[in-house]
């Protein structure tokens, strides 16, 4: 594959039984492309944990993957309320999430150290009043597409 | 272990997938209601065993590439819920069990905690 595909998805905000839907396209578009399973695995729990905070913590945000031969980019935005202390929250057990989130299994201040281990490039850029702004290179580290 | 070999340890009812039981092979479980844990921790070749029901966890179960998700407790998950892990080839199984019965079944006969030796 010599081109890049890119897909993008809208998240909203307002229904947690949505949130999953985009990291679960982008799967399968990954598998159908032959992304390496491995690779298609890593991208996908980390785009789901991407998906599942802005969903909790944004009130929405759009989950954009570019795919290459040799990578991809998964980049997740928001115009939420923003991190005021990114350092804080990029340890784990750090969670300022709601009470509901917390029922449904999350919440657990696990997803931004897990995107960290799931990527092999992790950048996350936050101002508050403005959003979040989170992207996720996975290198497919095999032949050509 | 084969898939068939946990639903008839415990006794479980199964939700769907029974198509997969015999073919399905189970290397270790993960007992937890907290899908943040199973997101980072969990593997390949695990079932899912949980207190919970929604669809997020049939969707982290996809994600994390599960092999089967068992409901403890009788807990019983929308049809709608079923229905999607049937779409993606995850079978799930209901057992009158709780949680730690069925983590400790599970390793007495063979399938240790894929999270084992991890703070809790």
């Amino acid at each position: 594959m010599t081109d890049t595909l890119k897909l993008s998805y809208y998240c909203p905000g307002d229904d947690f039984d949505r949130a999953g839907e985009a990291s679960a396209k982008v799967k399968k578009a990954l598998q159908r492309l032959g992304v390496p399973p491995d690779v298609v695995r890593r991208v996908a729990i980390g785009t789901y944990e991407a998906e599942l905070n802005v969903i909790i913590h944004a009130g929405g945000g759009t989950v954009t993957a570019e795919v290459s031969g040799e990578s991809t980019l998964i980049t997740v935005s928001d115009e939420g309320k923003g991190i005021p202390d990114i350092q804080a929250a990029l340890q784990e057990g750090f969670s300022t999430a709601p009470e509901y989130a917390r029922q449904m299994g999350f919440g657990a201040g696990m997803g931004l150290p897990n995107m960290m281990k799931c990527s092999d490039e992790f950048n996350i850029e936050s101002t508050v009043g403005k959003g979040t702004v989170i992207t996720m290179r996975f290198c497919h580290r095999s032949e050509d597409l | 272990m084969k898939l068939r070999q946990v639903q008839q340890l415990l006794g479980a009812r199964v939700l769907c997938g029974e198509r997969w039981l015999d073919t399905k092979e189970v290397a270790t479980c993960f007992g937890s209601n907290m899908m943040s844990k199973v997101l980072a921790r969990g593997k390949r070749q695990t079932i899912l065993c949980t207190g919970l029901t929604n669809v997020q966890v049939i969707r982290t179960a996809n994600m994390t590439e599960l092999c089967a998700v068992v409901f403890v407790e009788d807990k019983l998950p929308k049809a709608s819920v079923t229905e999607e892990a049937e779409s993606w080839g995850l079978p799930l199984l209901a057992t009158p069990l709780p949680l730690e019965d069925v983590c400790r079944l599970l390793d007495e006969a063979g399938l240790p905690s894929c999270d084992k030796g991890r703070a809790p």
